[in-house]
Formats: structure tokens, sequence, C-alpha cells
């Protein structure tokens, strides 16, 4: 019997993600021997035209991880969707957006100018911007267009599942490869991780009191973590309490607080305005100036709130950003 | 959550209310709109929702076309949202499975284009639809009723609430800041328009009230804390120190007469400051409880500083001539200290009336500059026999030649001082007419004074009232339609030599003129007492922009607070006379006894409840709840709520950071379903 | 669209002081700007940011949200709470590049009607000229880009067999977990 076919895809990622499927150690050994890897351009050579060449959904699932920012990532993530029977959003970035979904609080315009040419390591005297198209000594270099918005897999193409995590656990990798092999797949659409907040994992959960009222809020580079005592019982934001469990608390073990990378559970709509609503909501002062004045604390609410989740927020992006046309 | 879904049938009923909503609001359109949207099953307007044939048809149409939600665009839910869900329970369906769509009040009354409103009754009905796809049944929670009952303010008001729950054989705490009850009331001479002796009817009442076993009675003493909620309140009173144990005194009032102070010297407050007390007295004779106090700011056997805790320093410089008077009895406790008190009752009165216009801001009218230029109220004294002249209306200030006191000529009484005034206030104080006609045959009939109102308009609303105008006419008292301007000293001519002049214009005559009286009185206007803020806030109920409480409803509901068990009555509410307040106190005290013989109440099951498997223990909703409702389970390191506790605010459910709260008929999902609603396009 | 757009203003109104003052300016037939649509809850401590967010990202150009004065609140302090969410609710609404105008929060007793028409008269015109906010019209803007190649793709790959259809631009949260 044919060994299942599996592909993994990079899109606009860091490629944490592809490191922690290395990261399964010798556990990678068995999934190896269960399945046929048929695309992973990390780690082997495939080119596009294999992929075309496959049948359609003769891929069992693909891990597909990063945003979608380019039309390359597009028509990769529409091909593979096609040759896929499970499409799979590996990580923080495919399912929510990730780090570089906090490109949406910029035009296009603005990135490639300060990029290109307002950047301050930046020699490029002439101001040159990559073009889609190029010709120089007879070679023509085709590049892929980059879009005003950048976008999680499923405001793309139809996703089955999602691993989050940036990056996702081996853990977690694993038990999704089990499921898979073992037929075990959970309803269409689900997170495959637990749905409930990660204080509920996490060592330091037993530290915070029941009476929290916030009079300061600090970063975690304007104060010496306690080691033990819960983030917010500091004043220090910890996402914790708006974000799925599933990692093991593994920033908070290693005394950092929680960003929010796993996203919210699935009762929630927008991890940023649960975790605003929650926090606010349990300051101290009661005047509009007290009030200010603790919550400047917090000097970044986008990022902050949202350093995973902007492009699945409900607003998705800031609103008043221009749209400009696709030649650069 | 794979159960299979019953199919949705939605029926929706639009109310014309007549031409309320009709007139601006094209019912017919709305119910053809709604009758495309998805799950309806039908869709109807009708005249009158509310009435009998109206909720039969809801009830026949479930029978008849299976709905499982109902949906009524009418009038505010805060109005009719019981009733139609009597009517949904009553066809047989969860009266939850039901919601109110105010089309109404905030609607048709509001708007003045009927294309607009009905689009916007269009919008508001599709989010109901919308949002009553999500609704679950739900089972009324039944709240036990304690069957005490706390009734704040001994005035007329609180005595008769406090009497009618007595004789209903409930057991009444009735709770009186200053020593005495009898409010306002005991001050008056007569009351108007009968000219009943106020004392006479007022002090059996008080007595009865001292008197009564179903009634404890606890002056001197403030509530300082309320806790709980309808059924269930826990108040705490703090009964300030009298210096004499009130169980031993018995009212002899030796130890007065025996005071080292062999004359009374300090301003007397019963009696507006117009007569004197020692620093051991009882506030006036029909004084209920009969039981002196001892004022330790004046009493020499009290230091001028105080103890840590706030109270005075006991001294020995005085002989105490009162213990000795007092003998055997050992009333006088000068060690006695303020004390917290705690009751349960289920239901509170609030009876805490008001205090009068503070003459003084009005500087055009002298008070506190011309000694002869009185208050109503120290009017009121001044011509009671057991006031500190002894019903003797004498001036404050001039002699006669023989040199004995001097009584007025001619007397001026200002209506409106600090009414119907937007440097002011703006309301109506309701009594000052009748009250200065009042005083007016008083004072002529005590003085033969010639007597001058001055008035802006005659109020006289009231059994019996206009007859009692038409006597004091008859009777030669002069009325005046005209503001004053002002009362001065500054005379013109030889005859307002030695007299207050009072300035106003004769609206009547069209004229201004000046009018040389020997003495002016001031019809001081009602006004919130000065700390209604801090009750309101104790009772969690509302006030005005005006500051007086707010009734839940000024027609429907007009002594029930906005919190289910608080009642109020008299002044407090607005100001009224007496035979109102009286009827309000009646009507409170019914509203309490309708709690306690029912035995419990049914509370909007609008509760929070925390999902067990998901909550993560995060601990964030938990400072959050004003009544300690969300505990922490340490065994399941998990929150949950004590919904017996939990009043449905949502206010933990708006701030789980995970979602794990679900808030009973405002859940998550019935308010995104509203949101969309509202906002979809056609 | 050819009807000439007038703003859509979603408020959330508490149960006890701005509900009960809407309906006394209905009771006093005041009169105000149509345009806005009332959700009621018990509490402004009921208001979640994702209702306030929801509804601009749903098409209101404005919201407001109306509870008790401080020290008012039927259930002692849930005006703080939302008074608390609605500062850093601003600023990121700002940082957003939303408008400030747009959202508002008042604190409206059982008692003043009136202060019900003042304010939405006085928003609905602040938001007539700021214009809409049309985000579901964003919305569909911003994914067009993303349409052009899909097309390309599918008519390529029209030639090779069938497809599976691309799922719906957004998909709601609540469809992710079933």
């Amino acid at each position: 019997m044919p060994k299942p076919k599996v592909a993994f895809y990079w899109c606009a990622s860091c490629g944490g993600c592809e490191e922690t499927v290395v990261d399964l150690a010798e556990d990678i050994l068995g999934v190896v021997e269960k399945v046929d890897i048929v695309l992973w351009p990390v780690a082997m050579d495939f080119k596009y035209k294999d992929v075309a060449a496959m049948p359609d959904k003769s891929i069992v699932a693909t891990l597909l991880n990063g945003a979608i920012r380019t039309s390359e990532q597009e028509e990769l993530a529409v091909l593979l969707r096609r040759k896929s029977q499970y499409l799979i959003a590996y990580g923080a970035c495919a399912q929510l957006g990730g780090i570089p979904a906090l490109a949406n609080q910029f035009s296009r315009e603005q990135i490639l100018k300060f990029n290109y040419e307002d950047c301050p390591a930046l020699v490029n005297e002439k101001k040159t911007r990559p073009q889609i198209h190029f010709e120089e000594a007879g070679r023509a270099p085709h590049l892929p267009e980059f879009r005003n918005v950048v976008r999680t897999l499923d405001q793309v193409v139809d996703v089955d599942f999602y691993i989050p995590g940036c990056p996702p656990t081996p853990k977690l990798t694993k038990a999704a490869f089990d499921a898979l092999l073992g037929g075990k797949l959970p309803p269409k659409g689900s997170v495959l991780a637990p749905d409930i907040a990660l204080c509920d994992e996490c060592e330091r959960k037993a530290t915070k009191p029941t009476n929290v009222a916030f009079t300061e809020f600090k970063r975690p580079h304007q104060a010496l973590a306690d080691p033990t005592k819960c983030f917010l019982a500091q004043g220090m934001v910890c996402m914790g309490p708006a974000t799925r469990s599933g990692c093991g608390a593994a920033c908070t073990s290693g005394n950092m607080p929680c960003t929010g990378c796993f996203g919210p559970t699935s009762r929630v709509r927008d991890q940023g305005a649960k975790i605003l609503s929650s926090l606010c909501a349990n300051v101290e002062a009661k005047d509009e100036e007290g009030i200010r004045k603790t919550l400047a604390g917090i000097p970044d609410p986008v990022g902050t709130f949202y350093r995973y989740g902007l492009a699945k927020s409900i607003l998705r992006r800031k609103v008043d950003l221009a749209m400009t046309g696709n030649g650069h | 959550m794979s159960a299979k879904k019953e199919e949705l049938r939605i029926g929706f009923y639009v109310c014309h209310c007549g031409h309320n909503i009709a007139a601006m609001v094209d019912c017919a359109v709305v119910a053809r709109y709604v009758e495309t949207l998805p799950g309806v099953a039908l869709s109807r307007d009708y005249k009158y929702m509310c009435s009998d044939p109206g909720q039969e048809l809801i009830q026949q149409d479930i029978r008849e076309h299976r709905l499982n939600r109902v949906v009524v665009a009418s009038c505010s839910p805060l109005l009719h949202e019981h009733t139609f869900r009597g009517a949904v329970e009553a066809g047989g369906l969860n009266p939850f499975y039901f919601h109110m769509v105010n089309i109404r009040e905030h609607d048709s009354w509001v708007h003045t284009d009927r294309g607009e409103a009905t689009e916007k009754a269009k919008a508001l009905a599709r989010a109901a639809i919308q949002r009553v796809a999500h609704h679950k049944a739900l089972e009324i929670k039944k709240v036990e009723i304690h069957p005490d009952v706390l009734v704040v303010g001994g005035g007329i008001a609180g005595i008769h609430a406090a009497m009618t729950l007595a004789n209903a054989g409930k057991k009444v705490y009735l709770v009186e800041r200053e020593p005495s009850i009898g409010g306002h009331m005991a001050k008056f001479d007569k009351t108007f328009p009968t000219l009943d002796c106020a004392a006479c009817i007022l002090t059996p009442k008080m007595s009865e009230v001292g008197s009564h076993p179903n009634i404890t009675l606890w002056t001197y003493s403030e509530v300082t804390k309320v806790d709980g909620f309808v059924g269930n309140y826990t108040v705490q009173v703090k009964r300030k120190a009298r210096y004499v144990n009130e169980d031993l005194c018995t009212g002899c009032q030796d130890c007065i007469s025996h005071c080292v102070f062999k004359e009374p010297k300090f301003a007397d407050d019963f009696n507006e400051g117009l007569g004197k007390r020692k620093p051991i007295f009882i506030p006036f004779p029909q004084a209920t409880p009969q039981a002196v106090l001892i004022d330790p700011e004046v009493c020499l056997n009290f230091k001028r500083n105080k103890n840590p805790d706030g109270s005075p320093v006991v001294g020995d410089k005085c002989k105490k001539t009162c213990v000795e008077a007092c003998g055997e009895k050992h009333a006088i406790d000068f060690t006695q200290k303020d004390t917290l008190q705690e009751v349960k009752v289920g239901s509170i009165i609030v009876c805490t009336g008001f205090k009068t216009y503070d003459a003084g801001r009005s500087p055009a009218y002298g008070y506190g500059n011309y000694k002869n230029v009185y208050t109503a109220l120290e009017v009121e004294r001044l011509v009671n026999a057991s006031g500190p002249t002894g019903g003797e209306v004498i001036l404050r200030e001039g002699k006669n030649a023989d040199g004995s006191p001097k009584t007025p000529k001619s007397i001026g009484i200002i209506h409106c001082v600090g009414s119907r005034d937007k440097k002011t206030n703006l309301w109506c104080s309701r009594v000052c007419c009748m009250y200065s006609m009042k005083l007016a045959h008083l004072l002529r009939e005590h003085t033969g004074a010639e007597m001058y109102n001055f008035y802006i308009d005659m109020r006289t609303p009231g059994k019996g009232y206009e007859e009692f105008y038409n006597k004091l006419l008859e009777e030669g008292t002069h009325f005046i339609r005209g503001r004053v301007g002002e009362v001065t000293d500054w005379a013109m001519t030889p005859e307002e030599e030695g007299r207050l002049v009072i300035r106003v214009e004769d609206t009547l005559a069209g004229v201004v003129r000046r009018i040389p009286v020997d003495m002016v009185v001031l019809a001081t206007g009602l006004e919130p007492q000065a700390d209604a803020g801090e009750v309101r806030r104790l009772f969690n109920m509302s006030c005005g922009g005006d500051g007086w409480f707010l009734e839940r409803h000024p027609k429907l509901a007009p002594v029930s607070t906005f919190t289910d068990g608080v009642f109020l009555a008299g002044c407090c509410q607005g100001p009224k006379d007496i035979p109102d307040t009286v009827a309000q106190a009646g009507a409170a005290a019914a509203e309490a006894l309708v709690l306690i013989d029912k035995g419990y109440i049914e509370q909007e099951p609008n509760t929070a409840h925390i999902l067990e498997d998901e909550c993560s223990g995060c601990k964030s909703c938990i400072p959050l709840c004003p009544y300690t409702a969300i505990l922490f389970d340490e065994g399941r390191k998990k929150a949950y709520i004590n919904e017996a506790l939990c009043k449905g605010c949502g206010t933990c459910v708006g701030s789980c950071p995970s979602a794990s709260i679900v808030q009973n008929l405002f859940d998550d999902q019935e308010i995104f379903s509203e949101i969309e609603g509202v906002l979809a396009y056609d | 669209m050819t009807k000439e757009w007038t703003p859509r203003i979603v408020a959330f109104f508490c149960n006890w002081c701005t509900y009960t003052a809407a309906d006394l300016a209905g009771v006093s037939r005041l009169k105000y700007a149509s345009n806005v649509r009332v959700i009621r809850l018990m509490c402004s401590g009921r208001v979640d940011p994702q209702f306030v967010l929801e509804a601009l990202a749903k098409g209101a150009d404005g919201v407001l949200i109306g509870g008790c004065h401080p020290g008012d609140c039927h259930y002692v302090e849930g005006n703080y709470k939302m008074l608390r969410r609605f500062e850093l609710l601003k600023r990121l609404l700002a940082d957003m590049g939303i408008e400030e105008r747009r959202v508002r929060l008042e604190w409206i007793s059982a008692a003043e009607g009136e202060k019900v028409k003042t304010v939405i008269n006085e928003m609905t015109e602040q938001i007539k000229k700021l214009g809409p906010l049309g985000m579901p019209q964003k919305f569909e803007t911003w994914d067009k880009e993303i349409e052009h190649l899909a097309v390309e793709v599918q008519a390529r790959d029209a030639a090779q067999g069938p497809c599976p259809t691309r799922a719906a631009q957004l998909k709601p949260m609540e469809a992710v977990h079933a």
C-alpha cells in the first residue's frame, strides 16, 4: 500500500515553523516512515511543475505555514488547496497573520519606501525598487507581486485545520499527525489545541490574587520579573488569559509573559479586544486622568494585543490605508 | 453541539398602538419585510398587540402555526415585555423564546420622517429576528422575601408607612436621623385647608409608633450601609450616642430642670433657632421616644477634644446635677458611644423628606440682613402654642413705646422663594401657595395685622383648596400678583420709616408698588435633602436632574424605584402636601406588603454562569463583581458564579478574556446577531 | 447604491439609565435624528469592545455607548469598567485609523431624555461631516486584489480539471470550532 503523501510549504514567515518539523527529532523518523513527503522546499528539491502535475487531492495533507502577502504565495495556496485532501494552516502566521501581519498597519507604499529608500542601514542611491518584470543582460527575472494586505491562509483558500503557535510545538504537530494518520480528526475548522486559555497550564496561576487591581503596567524590559509570580500580578501585560493553551506555557516557564501566539479560544472573535476588556476593567483608577496614567504603560495597544492576530482581527488592517495598483 | 436543530418558526407581530406607531411607521411594510427574512413563519400587523385579542392572537398562532419563537415590535420592553412573555407562555412556549422591539419610544415618537422611521423599524425588527433565533429556554428564578421592612425617615410618610405595615402584622424597623420622629409636620401649627391642629393629628400617630409591638423605632440613627438585593437586604444602622439610655429614661425631664445651666442658652433646632434649650434636652414636648439627650458640644461634662474614635472626651468638671436628678433610674450615661447595628429586611421604604430652601440664597429679600424677615417655617413655630413665644407673634426687632415686644400691624408674605426661578429651582414646590394662605390666616388671627400675599400664580388644586383661597379673599387678605423685586429698609416716605418696604410690580394693576410692612414672611420652597446624593447611592436609586429621587414610572410605578424592593414615599420623591404624602406612604406600604405576602419575587433570569470546562481560572472576572458572586474554586482551580447573588449586569461576561462566561438573555451570540441585524443592508 | 448616504450609528444603552432616558425622550415626544439603532444591555459594563469593533466592521459609521453617570450605576461600578476600556479602546481605534469622534461614551441618566436627543443629533452631525466609514466596502476593495489572481489560476487550472472552490473570504471565527 502506498504511503500517504504529505507536503510542507512556507509563505510569509520566519521559518520557525519549519524548525518545529525538524524539532520532532526522533519522532520525525516515525512520521517519515509512515508518510511520503512530496513537497518540502526548505529541505528537499521540488519544482512547482512537479506539484502541478499531481492529481487533485493526491496529497493527504499539506501543512502550510506563513501569512499570504505575495501573488506567489496566493498561487501556491490555491494550488496546494486543490492538490490536498486536508489543508492545514500551520503556525500563527498562516492561522492569524502572525508577526508579518503587523504590516497591516502600513500601506504598501510606506513599506516599500522605508525598505528601499529611508531605512538607515540601506545603500540604494538610485532608490531602486524591486520590479515584477526586469530585463538585464538578456535575463528576464520575474518577481511576485507584493499585495497591499497581509492575509491569513483562510482569507485566501478554504482551510481544514489549524495548528497554532509561533512556532507550533513538536508535541502538537505530532498529535496532529497521529490524528491524521489514525483517522481521528475533529470537525472541520478546528484548531488542534485545547480550547481553554493558557492560565490553565501555567505554573504561575496559583500566585495570581483574586483581587488584582492594576495601578501600572510595565513592559518586560522595564522590570526584573519575579520568576514564580503571575505576570499580571506583577503589572506586566500577559496575554495568557486571552490565549489558547497547548504550548505547555513555554514563555511563562522561561520567565517571559505570554504574547498571544496561539490565538484566541473558539468563543472569541477578536483576541485583542478581549484582553483589552479584561485588563482595563481591572484597572484600579476611577477617574479619567488616573485611568489614562495607568494605561500609558501600554504604549502600543495594537502591537501588544494583536502581535500575531492583526490579520484575523475584526478590523484586519488599519482602515484608512490606501490601496495602490499592482505595479511596483 | 450536534443535537439536531429544530426548524425555526418565528412569529412576528408589529403593533400599530392605535396611531401612536402607525402614524409614523408603515406597519404593513414592516410586516411584509419581516415575512421575507429567514426563519419567519408568520408576520402580522395588528392594532393593539397588548390588548386581550392581541395576546390571544399570539397564543393561537403559536398553537396553529407551531411557532417556536415570537417577536413583537411595539413599545418599550420596560413597559410590556412582561405582558408578551406571559402571552407566549400561555401559548405553550417558554416565555424567553420572545424578544421585543421598541418602535414607539425609540422610533415613531421621536422621528418626523415616515420613510426613515419605517426603515429604522425594519432594521430593529431584523435584529430581533436574528437575535431570537439564539434564544434559549430559561427558568424564572424565585427569590424568597424576608418579611421585615425597613422604613427610612420618621416624618409623616415614614410614620404612616410603618404603621400600615405594623398594623398588618409585619415587623418594621423605623430609622430616623433626628432624636424624635415627626419630621416637618411636627413643626407645623395648623394644616391647610382644614386648619386641623398638626400636633393633634400627628401626636397620636407618633406615640402609636413608639409603642407598637411590631415597630422597632431607632431615632438619632442613620443607615450607613445597605447590602443585598430584593428580599434579602442587610442594613447597617449607626445609632448615635444620646448619652442617655433610652430604655431607662422615662421622659420625666427632671434632669433638664436640674441642669447646671439654670436658663436655656443654646439655639434650639426644632424651633428653627427661635428658642433656646439646655445641653440636656428633649426636642419638643411630644417627642417620640420620650427620652432626653445630651448635646456633648455644649455639656460641661464633656471636654472639647475628641477621642481617637471621634467620640468626645468625658470630663469631670460638671457637678452632674442631672445625674443626681435622674437618681435610681440611672438613665444618663456619659460613656455611651455610637454603635453599629445590623438588620435583615426584605424591602425598604425610603421617606427621607426634604429641606427648605435657604432664604439667604435670595439676598434681595433681606433674610439674615433684616431681622424681621422670617422664613415660613420660623413663622410656623412662632404661631405655635408650644413654640418659643407660646404662640404670640412678636417681632425679632423693635419694641413698643412701653418697651414691650412689638406685634406686627402689617405683614407681607412672598410666595415662590426658591421656586419657579431659573436662578434657584425650576420646580413649583406645590405647597407654598397653600401654606402661605394658611399662615396669612393664622397671622391675621393672632395679630389682626393687614395681610399681603405676593404671588406669581395662585396654585390651589386639591380638595377644598380653591375654597380656602376664596375664604382668604373674603377675609380681606390682599393678593398682589407679581414677583417681588426686593425687600428694603430704605424709606422714601415717613410712612415707610422704620419699616420694611416690599417693592413689587403689581402685574394686574400694571404699576410698581412699594408696600411698607412690619414683617416679611418668605414662602421658601422645598428642596432635596443636602445628602440626597449619598442616600440615593446607599439605596441604589436614581435621581432626576433636579435631585429628587426618581420613581420607576411617573404614572404606573410612582412609589417604586429602579431597584426592586426599594420604595419611595413623601417629599424625597418630589414636593407634595400631607394628604399626598400619606397616600403615597400607604401605597409604598402596600407595595412592600405585596412582596411579603407573595413570599417570593420572580427574578429576570439574566444571570451569568461560567463554562466549567472552558474557564482557565485566570481570576480576571473575580474582582469585577460588585456582589462578590464570583468565587474561585481552589479544588478545580476555576471560577464559578453563585447565581443567587448574580444580578445580571454582564460586566464579567464582557470582560472574560477567553469568553468563557455566558449571560442568559444577553449572550455574545445574541448581541452579535443583533449588531448584524441592525446593520444589514437591504 | 443609489440611496443617499446617511450615517448608521449603533448604540449600546444600559437598561437602567440611558435606555430609560431614550424611553423618556419618546414619551416626551422629543425629536431627533433617526440614524441610531439602540441595542439594550443591562449595564454599560456588559459592552464588550468586540461589540464596538464588530459594529464598525459590519457597517456602522459610529458607535455610541450610554451608561449611568459615575457613581450612579445600577450595578455599582459597571460604568467605570466601561470607562476604563473606553480609554484604551479609543487609542487602539486611533491607531487603526478610525477617527475618535466615531466612537463615543456618554453618561445619560434616566431623567435626561433631552440629553439623548442632543447627543444623538450631535453625533449624527459629526459623523455626517466625517463621511462613511464603510468597513464592509473596504473589506470588499481589499479583497479585490486577490480575485484577479484567483481568476487567472482558475482559468489555467480549468484545463487541468476541477479544483475545490475557494471559501468565503471572511470566515467567521465561530465556524472555526463547530
